[in-house]
């Protein structure tokens, strides 16, 4: 740690397109993980024998079963449009970073085994055998793609490379090369229930702790309940809101929230947490089985609702596959959605009058916001197309009275990542993550030098996370990310509507 | 992956953190620290020590709220924040600091 040498991209007035330079980031590639990461999860502890037949075939298993995957190995015809709009790519150059290249790094292979073309002519279309040069590719690049799905909203044909990346690291799994990060991290929510390892005791005491704290700053009795039966709201949030700063002052906020609407409501230690990293690895099996977690707390505390807190990922999979995953919820007020989003509760309770905020109490900010990439391309909230953005927005803006949006270019459908989702989130991806942080960088620099701009409000507990560590690299300060529920915790008039 | 330390090889994994905890001791922790470039004063020791005897009660390293709160209790307001502790471990107070007390680095979205 602390030894990293890499040159920080420099901040430019506007966002240029950078000249390609092959092989700029062809050193980077995560730890991988050791015998027991592995073993735990069901996947070979090593590089089987055998592995490129095993890895073709498979891929070829997931090509019949996933229709979405095949047809993006075939739709595309190497238009470009796709080429300059990731951050990896605008942060090093690397032309293995334009989202076709990356596909590329697996369609070749598709090609060679699985179209008829590739087998009979594979010098004409591009198509190539199955090798460990391809295959150290692979490892790679598919872990330099955190599966924001920005070059999807510029692909004509829609193509998604984050379901490419994440089939890839699926196929890879499946013979014994894992990611170190990934699969430690889902192994101790199937052991302990949270991607921190953080057992019920510490975990009581953190919240009683919250609760000391919020007394003492309110004097008013806020409660931050773990495994109470009853409760009417389950609360799903990531372990990093009880372990990491800004995340917990968010944290905070949800408990100040659910006290004015005077609804009960209570953590779980078997579901502490709503991250699903088995999405980033793409396994359907270990994805369900995260969120069967929190089908099997909610039937044992008998709740009502169950919201989930500020992370994007988690969102993307409540939202898109929780139903069909650990479903069917009928157990649940089918009055609310299920699941609800802590912005949607927010909200709601904004619009109905019950919830009393002074924005005057953040006046001492000027606040931009970072939209969480999994927010918003790949879910939605509320009602209306849009209101994955106008909730946030709405939110903020009834807890601050100085909001200032950054260059459209970069926010709402086209918001770039933080530089550290999709399982990238880890020191051995330092430079990877500086640089790829480089598009938001500079757009925030424009409001902070335009608008004074003081502080930056986000919704995911990686972008909270990866800000935090990147924002020095680039001269502003760590403390500039909040989270969104930081900002009505502290408008929040507590006691004005018991 | 080893460091050496009075003719003992004590493991540890890629980034430093000791595979086995109790194989710690505290002139270990004065190696980790000089690896990683911090001279190891009163207030680190103070830091170092609340993470072993709190990991010893809970299994994990406490939240950076939980440390900053302990720290201000012992040395006052002044040294309580968190900006306090980046001082003290520019790497972050719970990643580096849990390296130079021999715990396990604390994982996920943090």
């Amino acid at each position: 740690m602390a030894k990293e040498e890499f040159q920080v991209p420099e901040v430019r007035e506007h966002l240029e397109i950078p000249p390609v330079v092959e092989g700029a980031m062809a050193h980077s590639q995560p730890f991988v993980a050791a015998a027991d990461h592995q073993s735990l999860l069901g996947y070979p502890e090593e590089l089987v024998d055998g592995w490129e037949d095993k890895a073709v075939e498979k891929m070829g298993e997931m090509a019949r079963k996933y229709r979405s995957f095949r047809v993006f190995l075939d739709a595309c015809v190497k238009c470009g449009a796709c080429t300059d709009k990731c951050h990896y790519y605008l942060g090093t150059g690397d032309p293995k970073n334009m989202p076709v290249a990356r596909q590329d790094l697996l369609r070749q292979v598709y090609r060679r085994y699985y179209t008829l073309g590739g087998k009979l002519f594979p010098g004409l279309v591009g198509a190539k055998d199955m090798s460990k040069e391809i295959f150290d590719d692979w490892y790679r690049y598919y872990h330099q793609c955190s599966q924001c799905r920005r070059c999807s909203v510029f692909c004509p044909y829609g193509i998604d490379t984050a379901e490419i990346s994440m089939a890839a690291r699926e196929i890879m799994d499946s013979v014994g090369l894992g990611q170190k990060y990934c699969n430690e991290i889902i192994g101790k929510v199937h052991k302990i229930g949270n991607n921190l390892g953080l057992p019920l005791p510490a975990l009581e005491d953190t919240m009683e702790g919250l609760e000391e704290d919020v007394e003492e700053d309110t004097g008013v009795a806020v409660k931050y309940p773990v495994n109470v039966e009853g409760a009417e709201v389950l609360l799903v949030t990531p372990s990093a809101d009880f372990f990491a700063e800004p995340h917990v002052d968010g944290l905070i906020g949800y408990g100040k929230v659910f006290h004015q609407a005077g609804v009960s409501w209570t953590v779980s230690s078997h579901a502490s947490e709503a991250a699903n990293f088995a999405l980033f690895t793409g396994s359907y099996e270990h994805m369900f089985k995260i969120s069967n977690r929190i089908r099997e707390a909610a039937l044992e505390l008998g709740v009502k609702r169950i919201v989930f807190g500020e992370c994007g990922h988690a969102w993307r999979v409540a939202y898109s596959f929780l139903n069909t995953l650990a479903g069917p919820w009928d157990f649940l007020d089918p009055r609310y959605p299920v699941p609800q989003h802590i912005m949607e509760f927010t909200y709601d309770l904004i619009q109905r009058g019950g919830i009393n905020l002074d924005p005057e109490a953040n006046d001492d900010k000027v606040v931009t916001v970072h939209d969480s990439c999994n927010v918003a391309r790949a879910s939605r909230m509320g009602t209306r197309p849009g209101d994955q953005f106008a909730y946030p927005r709405a939110v903020i803006k009834a807890s601050v009275n100085r909001f200032v949006e950054m260059d459209p270019n970069t926010t709402m459908e086209a918001t770039f990542c933080c530089g550290g989702g999709g399982g990238l989130l880890t020191d051995d991806l330092m430079e990877l993550r500086v640089k790829g942080a480089l598009p938001r960088m500079e757009a925030l620099k424009e409001v902070v030098e335009r608008d004074g701009v003081t502080h930056m409000a986000a919704m995911c507990a990686i972008c909270k996370s990866q800000f935090t560590k990147v924002l020095p690299y680039y001269g502003m300060g760590m403390d500039m990310v909040v989270s969104v529920h930081q900002l009505v915790s502290e408008a929040i008039q507590l006691g004005t509507k018991d | 992956m080893a460091y050496q330390i009075e003719g003992k090889t004590i493991e540890h994994d890629e980034e430093g953190y000791i595979t086995n905890i109790n194989e710690w001791t505290s002139d270990l922790a004065g190696i980790i620290a000089k690896d990683e470039g911090i001279d190891m004063t009163d207030e680190h020791w103070e830091v170092v020590n609340f993470l072993r005897d709190y990991y010893n009660e809970y299994q994990i390293a406490p939240a950076v709220r939980v440390l900053v709160k302990a720290i201000k209790k012992k040395f006052g307001p002044e040294k309580g924040s968190n900006k306090y502790l980046y001082e003290l471990f520019p790497y972050g107070p719970a990643k580096q600091a849990c390296k130079i007390a021999g715990l396990p680095k604390p994982t996920g979205c943090v």
